[in-house]
């Protein structure tokens, strides 16, 4: 009996890893794409939200000879100064043909109005809707504050008025998020992109297995032979769970190298995320894969064609996202009930582990036990679909 | 041996075989003929246990197929129609699967394989990945699959359909080497000539129903037409006229 279950097991194996354009689908794909997408978002978002003080930011100044202290104070704050003559017409026109172009314009008057004591204005021009000359208007605004207080503070000190009278109030911001979780914010997708990958490691299997078999006309004969059926099944629920554990091992061990490159220190984070780590996602996330191969099968059980299963499994892809993207909407934390709702339990067990907090043992056993539970109930379901007469299609 | 009796299969509203019975004896050739629709496949789905009957049982060697499925299969080499191996494995692995499933392994597995690749003539492509096979070879593959765990009785559902004219003729002798073993051959056909070249016994069915049985001759004389073809003709227009 077990003899064909192994049977099934060795030759699903064999065939899969004889096709390569399979098995670059199925382990090679998933793999190396996934971490590159997710590298790919971390660095977006890190230059989006970090505007780096060591940049020196470009700015165009006009009329730099009313106000030669100023354009000293900008070049000292680290302010890429170039200066060039122009009215406002033609700073319009810079700016159309380059809208990543800051502009500051020292208007005709500001000499008179800055010595008199007066407000002296100053124009800025920048392109509101483009991110990146936003940011750059950001810089230049602060350190015109800058220069702003400090003339102030002068004139307040010239007329014996001590500056902090000037000040009511004063504001420091204490950030309580700790290096770690707001690593774990951006790093959130991780088990997003570790489930689906899993999954789409037996993808190719299940669907070769179940569909496959029936469109090429393999699967009467093999109904023909004396094994118990559910046997033949479990061989094959078999094959895409290896196939499974094998990418979900390919996608930590390039999440690994991959996360390294991505410089989470700029953000004062520690990401937290070595081989142990590592190690303990593949663990935790493993069981998931007897759903995983169980799922898919039965699935690809009810198509009636190659085509078919593949409509039908990329959908069914998503389903154990759902879970996560509910929890993540709701923000929930961890509770032995989340435990038990498989693929949730593993984002928690993941979300854990990256924070640096892992969860207590028996959450990890209330996983484990209901992920093995449901996975057993689906390869079970998986192996009765064979024993209709209607699998025949 | 198969033993028949009263089978009945619908699918729906439409019924698919509505009573059939019949014997095929081992050491003989016995076709079914039939125009295509007629319940042949049912038939035979019915046989190797893959459909079960609504009414009727069949005994294939003394093993009743709706009561012990398992054991009848062990019993039986099928070739479905229009079966299909596996492209990435080679025709030996193809063969030596279904051997293992057969509960079959080691040495005497690899012996019976390589007989198989030898009777069959499959020597010179037995190595090669079934991917590029031709639809001869393929149907050679599945044969030998069929019959790797020499099993007494064989079905062949439409075993030379897509078959040029020198596979059919090496399949036929492949039958009828069957035979001369003393295996229980039953396989369909809708072509007359194939199934007048190579049966001891002709079923005809129509309808779902056995519209005649006989040897050929026996068929032909019952009719007093000079071809089967005749008598088929004569036999189903007779039913045709009926309904």
């Amino acid at each position: 009996m077990i003899a064909q279950l192994v049977a099934v097991f060795r030759k699903e194996l064999t065939e899969t890893l004889r096709d390569r354009r399979s098995l670059l689908s199925s382990l090679v794909m998933g793999p190396v794409f996934a971490p590159l997408l997710l590298v790919g978002i971390l660095n977006l978002s890190l230059e989006r939200s970090v505007s780096r003080l060591d940049e020196a930011v470009p700015v165009v100044v006009s009329g730099a000879d009313r106000a030669p202290n100023l354009v000293r104070f900008l070049r000292e704050q680290n302010l890429a100064v170039t200066l060039r003559e122009g009215d406002e017409a033609g700073i319009r026109e810079w700016i159309d043909a380059d809208s990543e172009q800051v502009a500051l314009l020292i208007p005709d008057g500001f000499g008179e109005s800055f010595n008199s004591g007066e407000p002296a204005r100053l124009l800025l021009f920048a392109d509101g809707s483009n991110t990146r000359s936003n940011r750059r208007a950001d810089r230049v605004r602060a350190v015109l504050a800058g220069y702003s207080g400090r003339v102030a503070t002068l004139r307040l000190q010239a007329r014996g008025i001590s500056p902090t009278i000037a000040q009511a109030v004063i504001v420091d911001d204490v950030d309580l998020s700790t290096p770690s979780s707001r690593a774990t914010l951006v790093l959130g997708m991780l088990s997003y992109i570790i489930l689906l990958v899993t999954l789409a490691g037996g993808m190719y299997l299940a669907i070769d297995a179940t569909a496959g078999e029936r469109e090429r006309g393999s699967l009467e004969p093999l109904l023909t032979t004396p094994g118990p059926r559910p046997q033949i099944i479990y061989g094959k629920v078999l094959g895409a769970a290896f196939f499974m554990a094998v990418a979900l091992a390919l996608v930590m061990v390039s999440l690994l190298i991959s996360v390294r490159k991505v410089p989470l220190e700029e953000l004062g984070m520690s990401a937290n995320f070595g081989p142990g780590v590592a190690a303990g996602i593949f663990a935790m996330t493993l069981p998931f894969v007897a759903i995983g191969s169980s799922l898919l099968t039965v699935v690809a059980s009810f198509t009636r064609s190659y085509k078919e299963a593949q409509t039908w499994l990329s959908a069914v892809l998503l389903v154990p996202t759902l879970p996560i993207a509910i929890a993540g909407l709701m923000d929930v934390e961890a509770s032995p009930a989340l435990m038990a709702v498989p693929s949730l339990s593993q984002h928690l067990l993941i979300q854990g582990l990256l924070r640096n907090e892992p969860l207590p043992a028996t959450f990890v056993a209330i996983s484990v036990f209901s992920t093995l539970a449901l996975g057993s109930a689906l390869t079970w379901l998986a192996g009765r679909l064979y024993e209709r007469e209607r699998i025949l299609g | 041996m198969i033993r028949a009796e009263h089978l009945a299969k619908r699918f729906g509203a439409v019924e698919a075989v509505r009573d059939v019975s019949f014997e095929a004896a081992d050491g003989r050739i016995t076709g079914l003929l039939g125009p295509n629709g007629a319940g042949k496949s049912t038939t035979l789905r019915m046989l190797y246990t893959v459909l079960k009957p609504d009414a009727g049982t069949a005994i294939v060697d003394g093993v009743d197929v709706t009561s012990d499925p398992l054991a009848a299969r062990r019993n039986l080499g099928v070739l479905p129609h229009g079966a299909g191996i596996y492209p990435q494995l080679t025709a030996r692995e193809n063969i030596a699967y279904y051997g293992r499933l057969h509960g079959m392994s080691g040495p005497a597995l690899a012996a019976r394989v390589e007989e198989l690749v030898e009777r069959l003539g499959m020597a010179e492509f037995a190595g090669r990945r079934a991917k590029g096979f031709s639809q001869g070879q393929r149907t050679k593959v599945a044969l030998a699959r069929a019959l790797v765990h020499s099993p007494r009785t064989v079905i062949l559902d439409e075993p030379t359909s897509g078959l040029d004219v020198m596979a059919t003729r090496a399949l036929r002798e492949l039958i009828r080497g069957l035979k001369t073993q003393g295996h229980c051959v039953l396989f369909s056909s809708h072509v007359m000539q194939e199934v007048a070249a190579l049966c001891d016994e002709i079923l005809i069915i129509d309808h779902g129903l056995v519209a005649g049985s006989g040897t050929p001759d026996a068929i032909r004389s019952r009719f007093g037409s000079a071809s089967l073809e005749e008598a088929f003709v004569s036999l189903l227009g007779e039913r045709e006229g009926l309904a």
